[in-house]
């Protein structure tokens, strides 16, 4: 049924395009609508929270800027100061270049210098949001379980459906990637699980205060890959460190020249890499694939009622579909992240004799 | 771009967050659900195998009810029989030994009944005898008065001696 109004409505979209092009003329008049401004706007970070345009009034949120500069000390001010375009205590917002959308103050001579920045922006925010929101969920779960004795029935409800997720990630991620010392890594791969898939689902949600775009942000994949690095790299056993400096190849691949060393150390720093790239992209494509079919609607509106009108219900369509898919990718990318976190904390634990 | 650059300030604030975050969730969250469903696990194993155990038991239980039972059954069988037996004995034996003193009684009877008989007869014959020798006595005496009546006499008693003789 929904298969035939999809090509129904692209059926009329075809018969439309005639119709389009003339009205194209009259209507290039008007200010063309900056889509991939919006969707990078929706992505990347900023110093307030945007939270809704009603006519010509912006609703936002104004978040404290806190800047060191080298040439000033320590700055430190509200988001809302910013607004007029000539900044605030020297420093404004950069437009173009490798700064654009950061705070940077001008040299004496002219240049523009960025300072330490650490304001606490919409993603900083937002990480604090959902940090304190998992403590609130994790810890209640906590202690139903202090209350109970093991003898009690299993918990019901909200209680119930962590347990059942949590023993789901142990049974099938963590118990077969890390292997027989599971239960030692058992809550940090948990904690990373229900970090990431939190931020994941809080990033879907539109309206504050969920809607930041956390895990679509590459610092904040980073920090989380290096975690997964730090416990790997620190905890690694001998067995580890061997199979790295000297691997169980040929000698000629090692010994006058360290082929096999080179490639495996190079691989220590890949993997967080792509743990970092791969949360980031997926989220970043998911989000914009939502916001583009969203600005669709309003670059439709322009084309006529008919036009519009049909356009705008395939792209809601579309909308709908996207967002059940992006349901699934927030689940998948908290899975996968935590499956090969699991795996290389397993692989940093092999034992010497164990490989003999 | 700078959407792929790692922003320091971000980092530091996701450090300080997530840091806070991780800390007490590995602390004090996971932990406790991890250790809460091993040792119910454990548990609901413990209870299977008791549960297990307890089964057996009460089959064992039923078997021996069963056991119980059926012997219970053989002995009342066993003892109703004897019972009967015994009684049937016992009547028996009544019949036997009532049937034996009746005949004796019979018999004692009988030989009672003869001797009293034979004592009347005796008494009888006595009597007749004293009557008689009485009765010649008076017949003697009044008769003998006469010499034919003497010799009839003796004729008569002669006959009277010989039909007797010849009965």
């Amino acid at each position: 049924m929904r298969k035939w109004l999809v090509i129904l409505s692209l059926m009329l979209m075809c018969a439309a395009t005639p119709a389009v092009a003339a009205d194209g003329d009259a209507s290039a008049e008007e200010e063309p609508i900056d889509v991939s401004g919006i969707i990078f706007e929706h992505l990347k970070d900023s110093y307030e929270w945007h939270i809704i345009t009603i006519g010509e009034k912006d609703i936002a949120i104004s978040l404290p800027v806190i800047l060191y500069s080298k040439l000033s000390g320590w700055h430190f001010f509200m988001s809302s100061e910013l607004e007029g375009s000539d900044g605030y205590d020297g420093f404004h917002i950069c437009q173009t270049g490798a700064f654009a959308g950061k705070l940077v103050e001008t040299d004496y001579d002219g240049t523009e210098v960025k300072p330490l920045d650490f304001s606490l922006t919409k993603v900083a925010l937002a990480i604090i949001i959902d940090g304190v929101l998992l403590m609130a969920i994790i810890l209640m779960c906590a202690a139903w379980y202090r209350n109970h004795e093991p003898s009690d029935a299993p918990p019901k409800g909200f209680v119930g459906l962590i347990e059942l997720v949590s023993m789901m990630v142990v049974d099938e991620v963590i118990k077969p990637g890390v292997g027989k010392e599971y239960r030692r890594f058992a809550p940090l791969l948990l904690t990373l699980f229900y970090f990431i898939l939190l931020n994941n689902l809080m990033g879907l949600i539109p309206i504050f205060p969920a809607g930041a775009n956390v895990t679509g942000n590459i610092a904040v994949t980073l920090t989380l890959a290096l975690v997964t690095f730090f416990t790997v790299n620190v905890l690694g056993t001998k067995g580890y460190w061997k199979e790295i400096l000297w691997p169980d190849v040929p000698t000629w691949l090692k010994c006058p020249m360290p082929l096999m060393p080179l490639i495996e150390i190079f691989g220590i720093f890949t993997k967080p890499f792509s743990l970092t790239v791969r949360l980031f992209a997926n989220m970043t494509a998911g989000h914009s694939i939502i916001l583009a079919l969203t600005c669709m609607i309003f670059i439709v509106a322009r084309m006529g009622p008919l036009i519009g009108t049909s356009m705008s219900f395939v792209s809601v369509l579309f909308m709908i579909f996207m967002n059940c898919l992006e349901l699934l990718v927030a689940y998948i990318q908290a899975y996968v992240f935590t499956m090969l976190s699991a795996m290389f904390i397993g692989m940093s634990r092999v034992n010497e004799e164990k490989k003999d | 771009m700078d959407l792929l650059t790692p922003e320091a300030g971000t980092v530091f604030w996701m450090l300080l967050a997530a840091g806070i975050v991780f800390f007490v969730l590995i602390k004090w969250g996971f932990p406790v659900i991890i250790d809460m469903v091993d040792k119910r696990n454990e548990f609901i194993e413990k209870s299977l195998g008791a549960a297990k155990a307890a089964n057996e038991k009460l089959a064992g239980i039923q078997q021996e009810c069963d056991n119980i039972l059926k012997d219970t059954r053989a002995e009342q069988a066993r003892i109703i029989k004897e019972a009967t037996d015994r009684r049937d004995r016992i009547v028996a034996d009544a019949e036997q030994q009532a049937r034996e003193s009746a005949s004796k009684i019979v018999a004692d009877a009988r030989t009672q009944i003869q001797m009293e008989r034979d004592e009347a007869l005796r008494g009888i014959r006595r009597e007749v005898a004293e009557i008689s020798v009485q009765v010649a006595e008076k017949l003697i005496i009044g008769n003998l008065s006469e010499k034919q009546n003497q010799s009839d006499m003796i004729d008569r008693m002669i006959d009277e001696v010989e039909s007797i003789r010849k009965k």
